[in-house]
């Protein structure tokens, strides 16, 4: 077991994974001598060879298109962007090429690559760097969608991400990338994609999130009043969602609040919602409620904790489902 | 004649004021006068005394994260100077700050940038230019499409867009050379080449010798240009200036710089480049170049100096009130820029702060509004 940070627990996955296979390669800007902007390549490219671990030129669309022609040809690419805004130039590469070719040529080539990308707000970044646009992946088919919160689960389910057969965008919340250490067993584990995780049970409400907001929840929690029971579930998975955790809860409590930092409209409580509607519609107590980011662009640092989804949103959106 | 050359090129490269302020009189011909270069210099002082301040603002946590210029002076502030205030339009990306106070934008401005502050890209009338870019090289084209505008209406104008060597990798510097070049729109190019894309040196960056000759296959034009040195920096832009005016086609300047301090404040270079190589390239340094051309053609002087120095430090702290003295920004002012005229959801979550269907219709849980 190590006390890792998110970032370690992901740079320790990667590592692992290059050990075990010879076909992973890690490529991207600044991830090789500087080992990522965000240090989660720290000391790759020293134990495993510009080679295998490559600083690329400056090109989004490039990385990502020869990533899909890498992993065409059999390798295992790990492509990082720098940040989620930069998925802008790729955005063609992956879900006109990446997430398609399966289906196009029947099964004959397929793209199993995992792209590593920080996302969200709340570390006073300049414009670009502080985005949310997990659900417009999602609604890609044929493209898998993960957001771990945790140093745990970073690594079980970066592995998995890099072992499975298809695309997968690998979300990681840079807002709590050094929040806190958790134990990390050293020896290589997997957490499936596609399993929530209940973080806190309870009996009154579900509350469903992912990302860094999963700490604002708890935050929220501790201030709602002590007889309130939250049951607090953390996706982890985006795509495929795992509904059957949701319906199970939301049966049980009957009421549900789905946050996140995303803008609200078409964003990915939409379809947790709808979920919810058609698996649990006679529990229903109270209307779903969506408490999420603005339907406006980002704003600058100055007001980004005006625009995230804090504790006192939250509660409040906890205590208004409730009293419904 | 089955095999025959189909296509040669030379990339010329041009150098007026070498490293120890020595002039290449003839090649100065019909470039800056002594009052200009005097201009610049303390422009150029200036610049290097906000970035100073720029830096310790972000040190001490009154700043977000911040690119310092220091060492691209002169590329910024030759080239601007040889742009036409009002008139052409300049589409930076972040490391030119000279240039873009040279055409009128309130100093402040760039420190609410980085501060966090969309105010701080709020230009003024009259100042034509657009914020800095944060997406690298996206503005390239955006700087070629304003660039076909003029020529579509005829205008006297033409356009500078800037971005680094780094820049040059995006599909987008690509197109936008294209475009430029098919439309022959009055657009120049200018390459600060920094040597360095954050971590990356422009050896593994590029297989191409030069930044210069990615211009041929557009059948652009271009120059490489000692990016330190203001005269040839001036003229090779003033030139490919007045050539996009007149119809003359597109220019590539690579100008030859060095970025002295870190990428930015949330960088460390000395986790990837060599401390010998930063010593070299201070040598380089265009402030101290300029300086001995100006002491030794007697325009200069100590006393000059320590009086800009105290000039500087007095423009640049009256910035930084302004700066740090604007009021905060509203909660409403997430919202009011984001059309014309806002969609009634929208005004709902401005309103009531709240995304929540309950949050924004208190009496559908029948709560007490
Ligand atoms: C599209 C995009 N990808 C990545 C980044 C992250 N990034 C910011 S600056 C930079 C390097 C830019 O290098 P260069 O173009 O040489 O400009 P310089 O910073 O050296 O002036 C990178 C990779 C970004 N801002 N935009
Ligand atoms: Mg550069």
């Amino acid at each position: 077991m190590a006390n890792l940070f998110i970032v370690q627990a992901i740079n320790l996955a990667l590592a692992q994974e290059m050990e075990a296979d010879d076909r992973v390669v890690v490529l991207g800007e600044d991830v090789g001598k500087n080992g990522g902007v965000f240090r989660a390549t720290e000391g790759l490219q020293a134990r495993f060879g510009d080679e295998r671990v490559v600083d690329t030129p400056l090109a989004e669309s490039g990385i990502m298109g020869t990533s899909v022609g890498l992993a065409m040809a059999g390798m295992r690419p790990v492509p990082e962007i720098q940040f989620e805004g930069f998925l802008g130039p790729a955005y063609d590469q992956l879900v006109n090429h990446a997430a398609r070719f399966r289906t196009r040529t029947r099964g004959s080539i397929t793209i199993p690559l995992t792209v590593r990308v920080p996302v969200g707000g709340g570390i006073h970044a300049p414009e670009l760097h502080s985005d949310s646009p997990e659900a417009i992946y999602a609604h890609h088919p044929g493209l898998k969608v993960v957001m771990p919160t945790t140093p745990y689960d970073a690594k079980g389910m970066l592995i998995s991400a890099i072992r499975d057969p298809d695309p997968v965008v690998f979300f990681e919340p840079k807002r709590v990338y050094r929040a806190f250490r958790e134990e990390v067993p050293e020896d290589e584990y997997t957490v499936p994609i596609g399993k929530a995780k209940v973080v806190n049970e309870g009996s009154d409400i579900t509350v469903v999130t992912w990302g860094a907001t999963v700490f604002e929840c708890l935050k929220a929690l501790d201030e709602l009043p002590e007889d309130v029971s939250v049951e607090l579930i953390d996706l982890r998975t985006i795509y495929p969602v795992d509904v059957d955790t949701i319906a199970e809860s939301v049966e049980k409590t009957g009421r549900a609040v789905i946050v996140h930092e995303a803008p609200k409209t078409c964003g990915f409580g939409a379809e947790v919602a709808t979920l919810i509607q058609e698996r649990c519609f006679l529990h229903l107590e109270a209307p779903v409620q969506r408490v999420a980011g603005f339907d406006t662009v980002m704003p600058y640092y100055k007001l980004e904790l005006d625009y995230l989804p804090d504790a006192d949103r939250i509660g409040k959106g906890i205590t208004e489902c409730l009293s419904y | 004649m089955p095999k025959q050359v189909v296509y040669e090129a030379k990339i010329e490269y041009l150098q007026i004021l070498d490293e120890n302020g020595k002039l290449d009189e003839e090649l100065a011909q019909d470039t800056l006068t002594d009052e200009q270069v005097v201009f610049l210099y303390e422009h150029m002082v200036t610049c290097r005394h906000y970035d100073e301040i720029a830096f310790k603002l972000q040190r001490s946590g009154r700043m977000g994260t911040y690119p310092q210029n220091k060492g691209q002076e002169a590329a910024a502030a030759g080239s601007g100077f040889a742009a036409r205030k009002g008139q052409d339009f300049l589409v930076p990306c972040y490391r030119e700050n000279a240039a873009l106070f040279l055409h009128g934008l309130p100093m402040q401005n760039i420190l609410l940038h980085w501060m966090g502050d969309e105010r701080g890209n709020l230009i003024p009338e009259g100042v034509r230019q657009t914020p800095i870019a944060i997406p690298i090289g996206t503005q390239m084209l955006h700087a070629a499409g304003i660039a076909w505008a003029y020529k579509i209406r005829k205008e006297d104008k033409a356009v500078i867009t800037y971005f680094g060597d780094g820049a040059t990798s995006e599909g987008d510097f690509h197109e936008a050379m294209n475009f430029a070049t098919v439309m022959n729109a009055p657009c120049v190019f200018f390459c600060q080449n920094n040597q360095w894309a954050i971590s990356v040196p422009r050896e593994i960056q590029m297989a191409s010798e030069t930044v210069a000759q990615k211009a041929l296959a557009y059948g652009a034009q271009c120059i490489q240009v000692d990016g330190n040195d203001l005269f040839a920096v001036y003229k090779a832009t003033r030139e490919a200036l007045e050539r996009a005016r007149g119809g003359g086609g597109v220019t590539l300047i690579e100008a030859m710089t060095y970025r002295l301090g870190d990428h930015t404040t949330a960088d460390d270079a000395r986790r990837y480049r060599d401390e010998k190589e930063v010593e070299a390239w201070k040598a380089r340094d265009p402030l101290i170049r300029t300086r001995k051309y100006l002491e030794a053609r007697g325009l200069w002087d100590d006393d000059k100096q320590s009086k800009l120095e105290a000039k500087a430090k007095a423009v640049v702290s009256e910035v930084v009130k302004a700066a740090e003295g604007i009021e905060a920004p509203t909660f409403e002012d997430i919202f009011d820029h984001t059309f014309a005229e806002l969609p009634d959801e929208l005004v709902r979550q401005r309103d009531t702060g709240r995304t929540s269907s309950i949050g924004q219709h208190p009496e559908q849980a029948g709560l007490r509004v």
